[in-house]
């Protein structure tokens, strides 16, 4: 994996006076796959649009193997898309979509070399036998197969794709993400995946951009960016977090709720005020007695796998996920690990994430939230 | 939000037998007027065509048409050339416009409706003014000098008699030109408003998949505008093929039409219903059989945008 394929340097973006992309600079390696979460509007598609070609950086450099492209129109680069909507030849069947790239290519394939790779990529999605079917016959599911077969037929060196299953139900996204997966493996190459899904981004991804507001915010392996998140903001949006203000009185030692902790970090100056995160799931519910801390329940979700409780520990209320079922209103103790706590410079997203107070809004919130992933409301 | 679900489900399950009701009741007006004005002249057509002026029925209004085939070849072939222009013209015109910014779009198709605020026989007949011998066209070349030049390459030529204009009216020329310029617009528009209609992303998943911009105009753009061509081919073709007023002013009759034949027997001197009955509705199959030729080539397109 080690090579280079493409590099943003400093790339910024405005639209009508207003920022969308502030200076991201990005290293994407050969065969990677490679996403961009954040959420709706932070700028995923106009960063995989300046990278397709259909964009140009207000100034910045888009660099693909070693050579600059900012001036390359999108036809000839080695990179093909698969689009937010598909954006299938409504005017062609499935044999011409998938054919479609084959077509344009001069000099001319011949019609068996055509259609023996039209075989080859609908295999690939499994959609043999369909080539006769008009495009708009086709489930959400098949369309979103053609459009990946069509976008692989001229072998590129990457693949981009928007939010390809934001207009899936949630089964078939499942099913499909590890099929993307298995594709992306199977063809060897550069997948650059945009979605605002989290928990897509960790399954199947190499590497990890997560952004906001048109800034990069980390860059990392999945099972980084979830442990050692850099900031509230990716504390937050990656799985669930309490984010609690404390010091870092020593290396190994950071102070909140007025006594110390032990921890794993160290590398911050004595007595830093830092964002201390705790995962829900790392913390063990103990008699009141055995407790470093107690607090009282105050809600109890059950969510199949495990309780979501949320415990209120000096007026701030923490998520807690466990299999021990606890009642709303006893008195508990907690235990953490050294290793479960994550010491987190401020940054102006402190204060901002972490706070479950409003623990039901939240989750209502986030089942209600819109997205841009092309689902029309029913 | 719910809540706001429920009270409209409530109110469509409640009002769909009414709306239902309402709905054929407000198609009453409208089928009575087409019964009226359409079906029922129709049927006279049909009844005057087959009859003579005795009354008895006959045969005797289609097989006298034949006389009049060369005005049948004649009308059909300049509403074909017509047709053909407009959309040689229509066509990179509608392109054109569909490239634009909304805002430039709608002063642009302002601009091209136009004309069609001021009466028909109005800007027929300032065309006339502009194409007659002593017209406006003619009397500026003269002025430049073109004929003087043209008479002095003769100079010499014993048999050359030198002209003082060119013969634009009264040709089959100024016809075409008259319907061109009357329905253009008709060609233009439901172009237009197909070729805005394509997504924008289809366009860009031709270009990612390395056409050039040839290639997406040819690929994509031409065959996802054909319903609108055909919609224009209808709107002009029909009329064209149908007109009296363009060729009775603009060619003073020498050019004759179906329109003008079928004007000739209902108002002037060869007065005769029956034929000009018969002749209609040959017209109207003709237009028919037109039609449905080109709705099989539009099939399988989306249905075409009528503004
Ligand atoms: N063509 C455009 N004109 C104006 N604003 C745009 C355009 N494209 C995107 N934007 C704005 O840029 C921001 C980022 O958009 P986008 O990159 O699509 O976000 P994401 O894909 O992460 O949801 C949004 O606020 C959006 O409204
Ligand atoms: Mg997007």
């Amino acid at each position: 994996m080690a090579k280079e394929l493409i590099r943003l340097e400093n790339c910024r973006k405005e639209f009508d006076g207003e920022v969308v992309l502030d200076s991201i600079s990005l290293a994407i390696q050969d065969k990677e796959f490679l996403t961009l979460l954040g959420p709706s509007g932070c700028g995923k598609t106009t960063t995989l649009r300046i990278i397709g070609g259909f964009l140009r950086p207000d100034s910045g450099t888009v660099i693909f193997d070693g050579v600059k492209i900012n001036d390359v129109p999108p036809h000839k680069r080695k990179i093909n898309t698969v689009f937010q909507k598909y954006a299938l030849f409504t005017h062609l069947n499935v044999f011409e979509n998938i054919a479609f790239g084959l077509r344009v290519q001069r000099p001319k394939l011949s019609e068996e070399e055509i259609a023996r790779r039209v075989q080859e990529s609908l295999e690939l999605v499994a959609l043999k036998g369909y080539e006769k079917r008009s495009v708009s016959q086709l489930s959400g599911g098949q369309q979103q197969r053609v459009a990946i077969a069509r976008a692989v037929i001229n072998r590129p060196q990457v693949l981009l794709l928007d939010e390809p299953l934001g207009a899936l139900d949630l089964k078939l996204r499942k099913d499909m993400q590890r099929e993307l997966k298995q594709i992306q493996q199977q063809v060897g190459i550069t997948f650059i995946y945009v979605t605002h899904d989290q928990e897509e981004a960790l399954t199947m991804s190499d590497t990890v951009v997560v952004m906001n507001k048109g800034e990069i915010q980390q860059i990392g392996t999945p099972l980084d960016i979830y442990n050692e998140p850099k900031n509230a903001f990716v504390a937050d949006f990656i799985g669930e977090s309490n984010i609690i203000d404390g010091v870092m009185v020593s290396d190994n030692t950071v102070r909140m709720y007025g006594r110390n902790f032990q921890c794993l970090d160290k590398g911050f100056s004595p007595n830093e005020p830092v964002d201390v995160v705790v995962r829900p799931e790392d913390i063990d519910i103990v008699e009141v007695s055995q407790g470093q801390m107690t607090g009282t329940v105050t809600e109890v979700t059950f969510k199949g796998m495990q309780y979501d409780i949320i415990v209120d520990f000096q007026g701030f209320k923490w998520l807690i996920q466990t299999t021990d079922h606890s009642p709303v209103g006893a008195k508990i103790g907690v235990k953490i690990d050294p290793d479960g706590f994550h010491i987190m410079k401020k940054s102006e997203y402190s204060g901002l994430y972490g706070d479950y107070s409003s623990y039901s809004a939240e989750y209502d919130e986030l089942s209600a939230a819109p997205d841009d992933g092309g689902q029309e409301d029913e | 939000m719910s809540k706001g679900k429920i009270f409209s489900g409530a109110f469509s399950a409640v009002g769909g037998f009414f709306d239902r009701f309402r709905r054929q009741s407000f198609a009453y007006p409208y089928v009575l007027w087409m019964a009226l004005f359409v079906v029922i002249p129709i049927i006279l057509i049909a009844v005057y065509a087959f009859t003579s002026s005795s009354g008895g029925f006959t045969l005797d209004n289609f097989s006298g048409m034949i006389d009049y085939a060369p005005v049948f070849v004649r009308s059909i072939w300049l509403a074909f050339v017509a047709t053909v222009a407009c959309i040689l013209i229509g066509y990179p015109v509608a392109l054109t416009i569909s490239r634009m910014s909304p805002k430039n779009q709608r002063i642009l198709i302002m601009l091209i409706m136009l004309p069609m605020w001021i009466n028909f026989l109005l800007r027929t007949y300032a065309w006339m003014s502009l194409l007659e011998n002593t017209g406006l066209i003619n009397r500026f070349l003269a002025s430049i000098g073109i004929f003087d030049l043209i008479n002095s390459l003769h100079a010499g030529d014993l048999a050359y008699t030198p002209i003082t204009h060119f013969q634009l009216i009264n040709t089959d020329g100024a016809v075409v030109l008259g319907m061109v310029y009357n329905y253009l617009p008709f060609m233009i528009l439901p172009i237009q408003s197909v070729i805005v209609k394509i997504d924008p992303f289809v366009i860009e998943a031709a270009q990612d998949l390395g056409a050039n911009s040839r290639k997406v105009f040819r690929k994509i753009i031409l065959p996802l505008s054909l319903s609108g061509v055909i919609s224009g081919i209808t709107m002009v073709f029909v009329p064209a093929v149908s007109t009296f007023v363009i060729s009775k002013l603009l060619s003073n009759g020498t050019v004759m039409l179906l329109g003008d034949l079928i004007e000739m027997q209902f108002t002037g001197a060869a007065y005769n219903p029956h034929l000009g009955s018969a002749i209609s509705l040959i017209m109207m199959v003709i237009v028919v059989i037109c039609m449905s030729v080109m709705n099989k080539f539009g099939e399988g397109e989306e249905q075409a945008v009528v503004i």
